[in-house]
């Protein structure tokens, strides 16, 4: 599969989608213009690795901030990995986050996927 | 008596670009006052909401016409809060639903704010515009204050829709 690696920007989040090594990583901060638009491939390419997963994988949300509009496509994002076997989630959040920590909380009582949730 | 410092103030065109801008600029000047970090965070929230509503439905108009350039958007800061304001064009359609949603929004306590996130983010109805309908529902949840909101006459069925959100510094 082609790897997704995208620097992250003042409103769009760092997209680091690599199924060789196992790294898959949403970071950094939400608020593209229009949402749906970008994280369209990145639900395009969850479903294709959905085919033929690995047999772990560990996704990692690490963001400093993400819209409303970003919300909605962040569940989507979840969504499809939920129908996918041996996901975690990792979400992280700085220490004194606690609007990203009780967003997290929030995403994991929506779906069906193990959070981890730890610090930075 | 508390007098307001605006920090900000701008008016014309909004764009993501201009988002971008006006909340750097916001950052910025947070950042130099040693503003909490929570507050700087509901602040930022609150901004990012507001300005691309304000984005998104600049949209509805003409590049030619005046009311595309016609929104303003005010932070100002008093001693113990911080006061989010922004003013834009809608059509009458709009007005009723918008004073329908933020009326509905204003009667919610903090568990009905969040079971209304909850309600709106699971369902499959994706406006157009891309704005999920969550962006109120989230002010209000940061604000933790009622929304307050006027609608003045503009004629010609457009009314300008301003709305303000407090940040308490506590």
């Amino acid at each position: 599969m082609e790897i997704i690696n995208l620097e992250g920007t003042e409103d769009t989040p760092k997209i680091l989608l690599d199924k060789g090594n196992g790294i898959f990583e949403i970071s950094g901060r939400s608020l593209p213009e229009d949402s749906a638009e970008f994280y369209q491939p990145i639900l395009d390419w969850i479903a294709a690795y959905g085919e033929d997963p690995n047999p772990e994988t560990l996704f990692t949300f690490k963001l400093e901030y993400f819209n409303t509009a970003s919300s909605k496509l962040i569940l989507d994002v979840l969504s499809s990995l939920e129908d996918i076997d041996g996901v975690t989630i990792d979400w992280y959040f700085h220490e004194d986050d606690e609007d990203m920590e009780e967003a997290g909380e929030e995403f994991s009582e929506l779906v069906e996927i193990p959070f981890e949730f730890k610090t930075y | 008596m508390l007098s307001r410092n605006l920090i900000l103030v701008y008016e014309g065109e909004f764009t993501q670009e201009i988002t971008k801008s006006v909340l750097a600029m916001a950052e910025r000047n947070m950042d130099s006052m040693g503003e909490e970090s929570s507050i700087k965070r509901k602040v930022f929230n609150v901004m990012v909401e507001c300005l691309q509503n304000i984005v998104k439905h600049s949209d509805d108009f003409n590049p030619l016409s005046a009311k595309r350039n016609a929104a303003i958007f005010i932070i100002g800061k008093e001693d113990d809060r911080y006061v989010v304001t922004s003013g834009n064009p809608v059509d009458t359609e709009a007005k009723e639903s918008l004073k329908m949603r933020i009326d509905e929004i204003n009667q919610l306590d903090r568990d009905g704010l969040k079971a209304k996130y909850k309600e709106i983010i699971k369902s499959n109805s994706l406006s157009n515009k891309g704005g999920a309908g969550l962006g109120f529902v989230d002010m209000a949840r940061k604000s933790g204050q009622k929304l307050e909101y006027d609608f003045e006459d503009m004629g010609e069925g457009f009314h300008f829709f301003s709305l303000t959100t407090t940040i308490l510094r506590f």
